[in-house]
Formats: structure tokens, C-alpha cells, sequence
């Protein structure tokens, strides 16, 4: 029923699928993060349109599918004139755009976690609103924001399934690949499911692992 | 740009139809995925020797794929074993097995939320286990369980477009054959099908925060 | 805390495990694969194996025949091919009345057919499978799908073309002289071709052709290049422009059937053979593309 001949024939096409998963992965980690704390920023900040743009971004992209996202980068930028996105591309960026919504507001509530208190000490003591936040807030705020995060980039890992849609030369996409060379499905796709296994499960233990060590100490 | 033209009767009609579907499909998932993470949770929380554990790894492993892969997987690969289903039913499938898991997870958080005295005091009182946790522990936890739930249902909702990779004809599948008439009814076409995905979710979450409300 | 250790570890066993089969797999591919549920691996049988020399297709023109009717993947999404039109709800298109022309050599009567939607995901697993006896997809011949499915006889002649603004004074690629402008994508062969045929045009390159469709209504270039299959479609949308000078390169789109069903792919040949001898093949053409198939 499974068929391991395939791993040894086809590992040149698993291994490609993998280094362009774990590609697309670390880029939409690093690009996440990043938009996630600046609309997290924007939703707390003291200026009522920055958090209204902030409130507006969260609200819309989480209620819509990664699909329609990753749509928007793949199939409206020539509609406006612009040079068009790639799979790989537009699936990376929808992750970013996607995956920032869901840190915006854990990354949020790490920082409304912090005492009000020591912004009023600290902007007092002369600090200006953006050098409270780099200086005081954040940092205490991170070490909350962990574990969610955490989860989130799990979630990355396993939503960037999404390229194998756009033609991205994901591990979805080689396995489609594979399975119609060998005219088999089940074992290509199960070892498809193994990979990303072993990048998920690990980030998983990860996670529980700090969920468990941050909740002790507090 | 032809808003006009891509937003001609027909073309409504029929991106509402794959609207439809994508009710349709989440809705009958979600109550399964509901009913079956509930038996899930309560063989983990139950403690039954070997049983316990293998949920629990399913649980695991499921909760850590992707859920396109689900999808294709039981599409395509499945019938090699010589289970075939068509595109509705695959995808009822499929995500009826991954966000069972995920609500596992969710119930097995409100189950633990219960404290241990009120359990010992109902056993205490001659309640046998399943009738302390069908009378006592259930309701309490399923109250508690009501938001994470609807969330959850959002986000079940959105990943029906997933199944637009194995035809099913639900309201981003729809969408791409109204946008591939004419180069200018993508933009329509496209905005359209998010207005759709916001309106059902907004209903559904402002649902979600009535409801916290009330619990509090 | 101990609890979730447990778990913890039970769960880590079992990924340990599944790495170490995966492995083990890897060292020696030639063993066979343990017998996991053996009562379920009989239908397996079905599943036919890369070698082409297969016994004689098992299940091809007779069993369409027994069944009653031509079942034939087609694409809803494609204008102008395969198109599920939302005003009735009818699926139409050049591959449609492909489908339904065989469909009628076979049993005499084209509505003994059933059109499946396939996607470019699932168009072959469903052809190997055997849930459809034919793709009729825009699918373009390459020698990498010749090892996955055979394929008929070109049932349309697919190939590069130039799209220009009405009155334009190109009419053929022997008018790219220099200083003409011409769009087309990105690292795709049709500018690799274009630079070799019309070495002097200026070239501009973008990600899509409906990105330089776009630029072409924007003036940016006096002709845009691409599969003719796809121009047409723009033309369709956008009156004010059209294909001129025939195609200059090949590539050809053909019908898809499962590997060793020699009978149906000879039905199909035969039936590609009648129609363009007695003209219905032009006909349906110029019913589709708006013009007839140049020669």
C-alpha cells in the first residue's frame, strides 16, 4: 500500500517542495511579525485614524479566506497596471498580509497586558510616545506575546499549503507532481503529509513548551 | 473596469449561488466536526488507558497538517484505497477531520476549566462518572466553549475556499469563471466575493461578541 | 506537568517513528511495503504502473459503450474552451463541442455525454483514476505529460500570435520592424521567440498577458505576443483590437486519454480526420475563435 521506492526516486522533487516551503515560511515569519507589530502599534497608538486603519486592516483580513488574500496579490496587480506577482510570490505575501492580522492582535494585547502606569512614569519622565514603546512597553510585551505568536507561525507553516493552488513549487505542488509521473496518490501524499509534520510538530512542542514555562512564571 | 458588465444579473446570481454551497458545506462540517470534537475531547479528558493516547496523537498529527492537504488527500489519494467520494463530500470530509481536531482542543480547554471539587462533590452525592459529566461538567464547559466556537466556525467558513483546488463549486470557484468572461471583470468579480466572506463573518462574530457579553 | 510530559512523549515517539519508516524506506527502496491493512489493498490493483507496455487497454472504447455514455473532463474557467456560462448555467466552449463531437462518432448522439469539471490539480489523477475517459483542457502536448497520459492528434493548433489595435499597419510578424514595440511575458518562450524572429523589435516584457493587455490598450506597445488561444479570448472582450498573421511557433493542444487506451485515442484520431476533411472542424472553429483556422 505504500510505496517507499517513490521517497528515493522523487527525493530531488520532496527536497525542492521542502526548501521552497521552509523558504516561503521564513520570509512570512519575518514579514509578518514585522506589519503585525506596526498594526499592533497603530491600534494602541494615541491618534484616533492611525487606530481606526489599524481596527479597519484586522477587521478585514481576518474575516476573509487566505485564498482571497493570496487572490489579491496574484490576480489584481495587472488590473491596475502593475507587473503581475508569481505563485511563489503572491502566496508568501498573502501569508505576510494574512498572518500580520492575527499578530496585530496578540501582539496588542501583550501590550495593553503591560501596567498603564509605567507609560504615564516613563512619558513623565520625558521619553517620547515611540521611545516608550521601543524602550518600556515592548520588550515586557514580547515575552507575553510568545507563545502566541508561536502558534501563529505554526499556522504559517501550514497555510503556506496554499502555493500548491498558485503553481508556488511548494510540497503540494511536487506532490501533484509526483503523483501523476507514478500514477500513484496515496503514498506520494503521505510522505508530502510527513514533511510538514516534521516541521509542525516541532514548533508545536515548541510552543506548549513556553505556553507552560510563561504561565508558571507569572 | 466594468463594474457593469460583471455585475450583470446573471453573474450575481450565480456568484451567490456558490455562496450558497460555501454555507452549505461549512454549515453540515461544523455541526459534524462540532458533535465528533466533543467525543474527542471527552475520550482524552476521560482518561481511558490505550484509547486516550491514540486520540490524542490523532489529534496531534491532524491539528499539524495543512488542511489543503486533507482535502486533496482524501480527493485524490484516498480512492487508491478504494474510498471514492466526489467533491462535496470529500470536502465535508476533510475538514470535518481537521476542524474536529482543532475544536478537540477547545473543548478538552473547557472541560479542564471545570474546578475538581464540584466533580468529587457530584460523585460524592452518588452521580455515576458519565452522569456527573453529561449533568454537571458538560454544560458548564459548553458555555464557556460558545466563542471560541463561533471563531472557530469563521474560520471553518473560510477554508471551504480551499476546495476551489478540487472543483467544488463554492463561491471562490464561482468568482473565478465570473472574472474569466473579460480581463476587466476581475477587480468587480474579486470584490464582490470579499464583501460576501465579511458580511457572513461579521454577522458571525458580532454574534460571538453578544454572546460573550451575556456569558460575562 | 508529568501528565503532559507523557503525552509529550508519546507524540514524539510516534514522530520519531514515522521519520524512522520514512527512512528506513529511503535505504532500501526495493522492499515492498509492509502489508498495513491487507484487506483494503485489492482495488489497489487498478492503479497501473509507470510502464507503458500495459495490457491492452483494460477497460477502454467497450466499456464506454457498455456504460452508455463518454464521460470527458473539461475546464469551467477557460472563455472561449471550457466555460460554464452563469446567464444558463450551460458548460460551453470549442472543448465542449469537441467532447460532444465524440460523443456522437461513438454512439450516435452527443448528449450521451457527461462533462466532469477538472482543474489543473485534477485533471490527470482523475484521468488515471478513471473517473473521466478524456480531458479536453487547453492541454498542450509536452513530452513531460506524453509519460503521464497519451494523447490524440492536435485538435487545435495552439501557437504564438500578435495581437494589435484594428487598423494597425502590423499585419504579420514581417512587419515587427525596428523600433516596433512588442509586449509580451516575462522569461516565457513567446519573447524568447519573438527576439529570434523579429531580432530588431524592442521588447517589453511583463509578468502576464493580462498585464500586457493591459499596457497594449494603454499605448505602451504597438502589438502584444502570446498563445493565440488566449488573444482570442481578448479580442472577444475588446472589439477594438485582433489577431492578424497566423502563428509562428507550435504549440499544439491535444485531447488527453488514460495510457494504453489505444481504441479511443484511434476513435478520436479518426473522428479529428472526418472533420476537417468535411469541414465541421473549420465550422466549429469559426464558431468559437470568430475566424477560420488558418491553414
Amino acid at each position: 500500500m505504500i510505496d517507499f521506492s517513490i521517497l528515493t526516486k522523487y527525493s530531488d522533487f520532496y527536497m525542492k517542495g521542502l526548501g521552497n516551503v521552509i523558504e516561503a515560511c521564513l520570509i512570512a515569519m519575518a514579514g509578518s511579525f514585522v506589519l503585525g507589530t506596526i498594526i499592533a502599534v497603530f491600534r494602541i497608538a494615541p491618534m484616533r485614524w492611525l487606530n481606526a486603519i489599524g481596527a479597519l486592516y484586522v477587521e478585514v483580513i481576518r474575516n476573509i479566506p487566505l485564498l482571497m488574500v493570496v487572490y489579491g496579490f496574484y490576480l489584481l496587480p495587472p488590473v491596475f497596471g502593475m507587473s503581475a506577482v508569481d505563485g511563489f510570490k503572491s502566496g508568501t505575501l498573502g501569508l505576510i498580509v494574512y498572518t500580520a492580522s492575527y499578530i496585530a492582535e496578540a501582539v496588542r494585547a501583550g501590550i495593553l497586558a503591560v501596567p498603564k502606569g509605567q507609560t504615564e512614569a516613563a512619558r513623565a519622565s520625558g521619553l517620547t510616545y515611540i521611545q516608550t514603546m521601543r524602550y518600556i512597553v515592548l520588550p515586557q510585551a514580547i515575552r507575553i506575546v510568545i507563545p502566541p505568536i508561536g502558534n501563529q507561525f505554526l499556522n504559517i507553516v501550514k497555510n503556506s499549503a496554499i502555493l500548491g493552488v498558485i503553481a508556488g513549487f511548494d510540497l503540494m505542488y511536487y506532490a501533484d507532481k509526483i503523483s501523476s509521473d507514478t500514477f500513484q496518490y496515496f503514498s506520494p501524499y503521505l510522505f508530502v503529509a510527513l514533511l510538514y509534520l516534521v516541521l509542525t510538530i516541532p514548533i508545536s512542542f515548541g510552543v506548549k513548551y513556553l505556553e507552560r514555562k510563561f504561565s508558571k512564571a507569572r | 473596469m466594468d463594474f457593469a458588465g460583471a455585475f450583470a444579473w446573471d453573474n450575481v446570481v450565480f456568484i451567490l449561488k456558490g455562496l450558497l454551497v460555501t454555507l452549505e458545506v461549512a454549515l453540515i462540517s461544523i455541526v459534524l466536526s462540532f458533535v465528533i470534537g466533543c467525543i474527542l475531547a471527552i475520550v482524552q479528558y476521560a482518561k481511558i488507558p490505550v484509547l486516550s493516547h491514540i486520540v490524542a496523537t490523532w489529534v496531534e498529527i491532524i491539528r499539524n497538517l495543512p488542511l489543503l492537504l486533507l482535502i486533496m488527500f482524501t480527493y485524490i489519494a484516498l480512492p487508491d484505497i478504494g474510498i471514492k467520494l466526489d467533491p462535496f463530500v470529500s470536502t465535508v470530509v476533510a475538514l470535518t477531520v481537521f476542524e474536529s481536531a482543532m475544536l478537540a482542543e477547545i473543548v478538552r480547554g473547557g472541560l479542564r476549566s471545570i474546578e475538581k471539587g464540584q466533580i468529587e462533590a457530584a460523585r460524592s452525592s452518588g452521580l455515576t462518572y458519565v452522569q456527573t459529566l453529561w449533568h454537571i461538567v458538560l454544560p458548564q464547559a459548553l458555555r464557556s466553549m460558545v466563542p471560541p466556537t463561533v471563531s472557530q466556525f469563521i474560520s471553518l467558513l473560510k477554508d471551504t475556499s480551499l476546495a476551489t483546488a478540487i472543483a467544488l463549486p463554492e463561491l471562490v470557484h464561482n468568482m473565478s469563471i465570473v472574472k474569466s468572461q473579460n480581463v476587466n471583470y476581475t477587480l468587480p468579480a474579486f470584490l464582490l466575493a470579499t464583501m460576501l466572506y465579511l458580511i457572513v463573518n461579521f454577522a458571525l462574530s458580532i454574534v460571538s461578541r453578544r454572546l460573550e457579553l451575556r456569558r460575562a | 506537568m508529568v501528565k503532559s510530559f507523557k503525552r509529550m512523549s508519546v507524540l514524539s515517539l510516534v514522530a520519531v517513528f514515522m521519520v524512522v519508516l520514512a527512512l528506513a524506506g529511503c535505504g532500501n527502496s526495493q522492499t515492498p511495503a509492509p502489508a498495513a491493512g491487507g484487506d483494503k489493498s485489492a482495488p489497489k490493483a487498478e492503479a497501473p504502473k509507470t510502464d507503458a507496455a500495459q495490457p491492452a487497454a483494460a477497460g477502454g472504447l467497450d466499456e464506454i459503450k457498455k456504460r452508455g455514455k463518454l464521460v470527458v473532463g473539461v475546464k469551467y474557467d477557460t472563455f472561449l474552451f471550457g466555460f460554464k456560462n452563469p446567464s444558463s448555467g450551460q458548460v460551453e466552449g470549442f472543448d465542449v463541442d469537441m467532447a460532444k463531437a465524440i460523443a456522437k462518432k461513438i454512439f450516435g448522439d452527443e448528449s450521451k455525454l457527461e462533462l466532469k469539471e477538472v482543474t489543473s490539480n485534477t485533471r490527470i489523477p482523475m484521468l488515471q483514476k478513471g473517473d473521466i475517459d478524456a480531458i479536453i483542457a487547453t492541454m498542450t502536448i509536452t513530452d513531460e505529460r506524453k509519460q503521464q497520459v497519451d494523447f490524440t492528434d492536435v485538435y487545435f493548433k495552439a501557437g504564438q500570435a500578435l495581437l494589435v489595435k484594428k487598423g494597425s499597419p502590423i499585419k504579420s510578424i514581417a512587419d515587427i520592424k525596428k523600433g516596433v514595440k512588442v509586449l509580451g511575458a516575462k522569461g516565457s518562450t513567446s519573447v524568447k521567440n519573438i527576439a529570434q524572429k523579429a531580432p530588431d523589435a524592442t521588447i517589453l516584457e511583463f509578468n502576464n498577458y493580462q498585464d500586457a493587455f493591459a499596457a497594449l490598450k494603454a499605448g505602451q506597445g504597438d502589438a502584444l505576443t502570446t498563445d493565440n488561444a488566449i488573444l482570442y479570448g481578448m479580442a472577444k472582450q475588446d472589439p477594438n483590437y485582433q489577431v492578424v498573421g497566423g502563428i509562428f511557433t507550435d504549440e499544439p493542444y491535444g485531447i488527453a486519454v488514460k495510457k494504453g487506451n489505444t481504441d479511443l485515442q484511434k476513435t478520436i484520431n479518426d473522428l479529428l480526420k472526418e472533420m476537417k476533411q468535411d469541414g465541421s472542424y473549420d465550422k466549429m472553429y469559426e464558431k468559437w475563435i470568430g475566424e477560420k483556422p488558418s491553414k
